[in-house]
């Protein structure tokens, strides 16, 4: 292992040399927040210092500038997932309001009562209740992938669930509670054999592998800033062009029209007439500096990292007799949820954070996750390129710790 | 961290007191913690505005276990509105950080819970089902 590479890269997050109750901050909550390093902070903080205007607006020195360092960012981030084009590329605020947009403006107009939305059961809570919105309000049917006690679904379901009122296939690439790594591959090829169009939910996977979104062929994919060690309040919309062209803005606003009478409205050019009001400026153009960071990185080095991470812990966890993992998937990766026998999640979590490590306690935004494994909570490890064996190492120190102060 | 997971506390909450299920209650109520899902039941059996007898049962974490241990022993054979009272006062000892009134040595205990927000709710949990039994079964 490369540890001057990895020493070199946390030196870059000025967050990781904080102290925590006299002890050094071990962050493993990557799943929920990745922190930021220097060099975007600083971006973020000399859009406020030298540039801070709206964008699309003003013809005036500061808006040009503020509108050229923002449409670079949606550049960036279409050269970054391979889109076709950045008119395929909509900034929202998370992967959450990206996939509302696509219930609302691609979803909605085209569902009839009694129509289908397929989802599966291992999915964050923010790629169920948008659905489960729209079915009600439409009348629709939402259908579950149904999940194996391994922690895989249940492909041999799969295309039984599929039928001519399908109308979209939403399904998250890794599950952010128990780290499954879904055959999307399978998803979408067998979903396009009927016509369906596939939404992925790539929150959680788009720093665990290359994404290239022509190469997966998906018709959506949504992706937080946050979880890309970018700042919060940014996310982006992939959709193929030839879909988004079709779909009607339900959110309304400045910027995403040409023109307006009370009479007729004209909508604004893709991928203006998604992105209504003034958005999230500063953190846009930040995340624009993200992606430099992360093409600074040898990031296929970093996979194999944080991999080689998930397998240590992994094992050690699995060897420590008061410790359950949950699910054993075929393909898995970055992320843990194990129970300790007799210790309540939230009990260990304070006791880890009383020692500088912040781990993740409860459902993780998955009830249904948890209840079909009869659970109602659990410990969560989720792993950055930036952690260590050795913390890793005091992690499982903590486990041992915890039988002692709470027998 | 002993502020908080004090020997007193950890007692309670892996040996809990009065953790049964009641079959002849006057006053019942099912309370959720919707951070962490725990849930708790709380049992009473009131005559003439006095609380004769106090249990509880379901799953939670040593603060919430404890704290719901600790309370059937403060409450039993008080009146309703002292009950309430005492509520408002464990609230003002954890939440606001009030002063601590010595009389209550039982509760006292939970008050570093204050020093720990996100663990507040695991403290109230069984006073707010405690607080719905008597408002929700008048």
């Amino acid at each position: 292992m490369n540890n001057k590479y990895i020493l070199n890269l946390r030196n870059k997050f000025p967050i990781l040399n904080k102290i925590i109750n006299d002890y050094p901050l071990i962050y493993l909550d990557n799943a929920a927040i990745t922190q930021v390093p220097n060099q975007v902070i600083i971006a973020l903080s000399n859009y406020y210092k030298d540039m801070n205007a709206n964008v699309h607006r003003g013809v005036y020195s500061l808006s040009e500038i503020s509108t050229k360092y923002y449409e670079d960012t949606r550049h960036k981030i279409k050269t970054y997932i391979n889109a076709n084009s950045s008119d395929e590329c909509i900034f929202v605020k998370n992967t959450t309001e990206g996939i509302n947009l696509v219930a609302n403006s691609y979803v909605k107009p085209i569902l009839k009562k009694g129509d289908e939305i397929l989802i599966s059961q291992i999915e964050h809570h923010s790629n169920i209740v948008p659905w489960f919105l729209l079915a009600r309000e439409m009348g629709a049917v939402l259908k579950v992938i149904p999940l194996l006690e391994t922690g895989d679904l249940d492909y041999s379901k799969f295309e039984t669930l599929l039928s001519s009122k399908t109308k979209i296939v939403a399904i998250t690439h890794i599950s952010n509670s128990i780290g499954t790594v879904n055959d999307i591959k399978y998803i979408i090829d067998i979903s396009h054999k009927y016509n369906i169009p596939v939404l992925i939910d790539g929150a959680q996977s788009i720093l665990h592998t290359k994404i290239d979104v022509q190469k997966m062929n998906c018709d959506f994919l949504t992706i937080s800033s946050h979880k890309m060690y970018g700042p919060s309040g940014v996310g982006v919309l992939y959709g193929k062009k030839s879909l988004l062209d079709k779909m009607i803005p339900y959110q309304g606003g400045g910027d995403m029209i040409k023109h307006v009478n009370f009479n007729n409205i004209i909508w604004n050019d893709l991928p203006y007439k998604f992105e209504a009001g003034t958005p999230s400026i500063g953190n846009i153009i930040a995340f624009g500096e993200t992606i430099n960071f992360l093409n600074s990185l040898d990031l296929n080095f970093l996979y194999k990292y944080k991999l080689e991470l998930y397998n240590y812990i992994h094992e050690k966890l699995l060897d420590l007799s008061t410790v359950k993992v949950i699910g054993n998937p075929k393909v898995r990766t970055s992320i843990i949820s194990f129970v300790i026998k007799d210790i309540h999640a939230h009990d260990f979590g304070t006791l880890a954070n009383y020692y500088g490590i912040s781990v993740r306690t409860g459902h993780h935004c998955s009830i249904p996750v948890m209840e079909y494994y009869n659970l109602v909570s659990t410990v969560r490890i989720s792993l950055g390129f930036y952690n260590t064996m050795e913390e890793l190492d005091k992690l499982v120190d903590i486990i041992f710790k915890s039988k002692k102060i709470f027998k | 961290m002993l502020d908080l997971y004090k020997d007193i506390i950890i007692d309670h909450g892996n040996n809990p007191r009065n953790k049964y299920i009641m079959k002849d209650y006057t006053h019942t109520f099912n309370g959720h913690n919707y951070l962490c899902g725990d849930s708790l039941i709380i049992y009473l059996k009131i005559y003439e505005n006095n609380i004769k007898s106090i249990s509880f049962s379901g799953a939670g974490c040593v603060i919430s276990v404890a704290s719901a241990s600790l309370m059937t022993i403060v409450l039993k054979n008080k009146s309703i509105d002292s009950s309430i009272n005492i509520f408002e006062y464990f609230k003002s000892i954890i939440v606001s950080g009030a002063d601590i009134n010595e009389k209550f040595s039982n509760l006292n205990v939970l008050a570093g819970v204050r020093k720990f927000p996100s663990r507040v709710k695991c403290a109230t949990l069984i006073w707010n089902t405690f607080y719905g039994a008597v408002n929700v079964n008048k």
